[in-house]
């Protein structure tokens, strides 16, 4: 395991829908979204997720965009969050993903350290995730298959 | 040590049967079980046990096992488990998984995932359907997926899998791999065996749990 004391791994995910959230064409999405979350919420490793003002989940914020939901939480490490998202039912949501979000241009799934603690704004996740675009994983902004360790990242 | 060599010491028949029962309990062993469950002296299990440890087949820890009582009841005692890291032999030298990660890489870039369930799905099914959950776990040990019974939860039973044949693949591309593992085990059951496969990806095992389906 990869846990570091003093070190907590963010995680940002960004995702265009291909119908808006009340479309039916979509309800697949939508109706699993409290069940994942609640799952989230009872992970192994789990500390923070975004929320909206309606409290359940971050669909309503659109910082990047008026048809791209977001997607940010903290874990206390890599394998954490790796569980969760391909080791659990989450799994299964993420394999239907074509038929709700449009095909990515680039990188959509972006990772970082932040001090344990920290709670990352959307503004800092989209600094990362460019930072993602523009120079390839580096300790600052990495990705699953290029991860880096915690104490190769810069505070 | 090299791949060869580490290979090279399974070709010792006790030591080979300490691995396989180790590998196949999928959970921490002490030298006292490895030994009665191969029939050797626990001195004998625990040389061979060690030598596969130094050899990085097995990873070991210290534990307080439980249910002992009496002096010596709080010393902790040497555990074996199969280790995580990946061995492999290619005479002559073939590098697959360099080939497989190139055409995952470029068939997630390209959103291929219903082209490659199909594919998948094809290949499971090229033997034909199973008859009964015997075939099932047969067809499943001969793909190396280590098939075991566990309690469902209900219960009931369910099929587990505890060795993920496309691991190192499947870290690297979960929804891709998992989807198509799933799709050769679907059609690797084909229909009318009365099982079906679905997507219970649990840490440590494969993603895929099988259960009987009652509808029929």
């Amino acid at each position: 395991m990869t846990n570091s004391p003093g070190r907590h791994l963010a995680q940002l995910n960004i995702g265009t829908l291909l119908h808006p959230l009340d479309d039916p064409r979509i309800a697949g999405f939508t109706n699993a979204l409290d069940r994942i979350n609640a799952l989230a919420d009872a992970a192994p490793g789990f500390v923070w997720r975004l929320v909206d003002d309606g409290g359940a989940n971050a669909t309503e914020l659109r910082p990047f965009g008026g048809d791209v939901i977001v997607n940010l939480s903290v874990w206390e490490s890599r394998e954490a969050l790796w569980n969760f998202a391909y080791r659990s039912e989450h799994l299964e949501l993420l394999r239907e993903r074509r038929a709700w979000f449009r095909r990515p241009d680039g990188p959509h799934l972006v990772l970082w350290w932040v001090p344990a603690g920290h709670v990352p704004t959307t503004r800092e996740a989209g600094e990362r995730l460019a930072l993602l675009r523009e120079h390839g994983p580096s300790p600052r902004a990495f990705t699953f298959r290029d991860a880096f360790d915690p104490e190769s990242a810069p505070v | 040590m090299e791949d060869i060599e580490a290979v090279g010491l399974l070709q010792d028949a006790v030591r080979r049967r300490l691995y396989e029962f180790v590998a196949a309990q999928g959970r921490e062993v002490s030298r006292n079980e490895a030994a009665e469950a191969v029939g050797v002296a626990r001195t004998l299990a625990a040389f061979h046990l060690d030598r596969l440890a130094a050899a990085g087949l097995l990873e070991t820890a210290s534990r307080r096992l439980s249910g002992r009582s009496g002096p010596g009841a709080g010393r902790p005692a040497k555990v074996y488990r199969r280790a995580a890291g990946e061995r492999g032999v290619s005479l002559p030298p073939r590098d697959y998984r360099t080939a497989a990660e190139l055409l995952a890489e470029a068939a997630e870039d390209a959103r291929l995932d219903d082209a490659v369930r199909a594919a998948a799905r094809r290949r499971g099914a090229a033997a034909g359907p199973c008859r009964d959950e015997a075939e099932a776990r047969a067809r499943l040990t001969e793909r190396g997926y280590e098939p075991f019974v566990d309690a469902d939860g209900d219960g009931g039973e369910v099929v587990r899998l505890r060795n993920c044949p496309f691991h190192a693949l499947a870290e690297d591309f979960p929804p891709l791999v998992c989807g198509m593992n799933l799709a050769l085990v679907e059609g690797l059951l084909g229909e009318g065996s009365g099982l079906v496969a679905r997507m219970d990806a649990r840490a440590g095992l494969c993603c895929v749990a099988i259960s009987k389906n009652n509808e029929h």
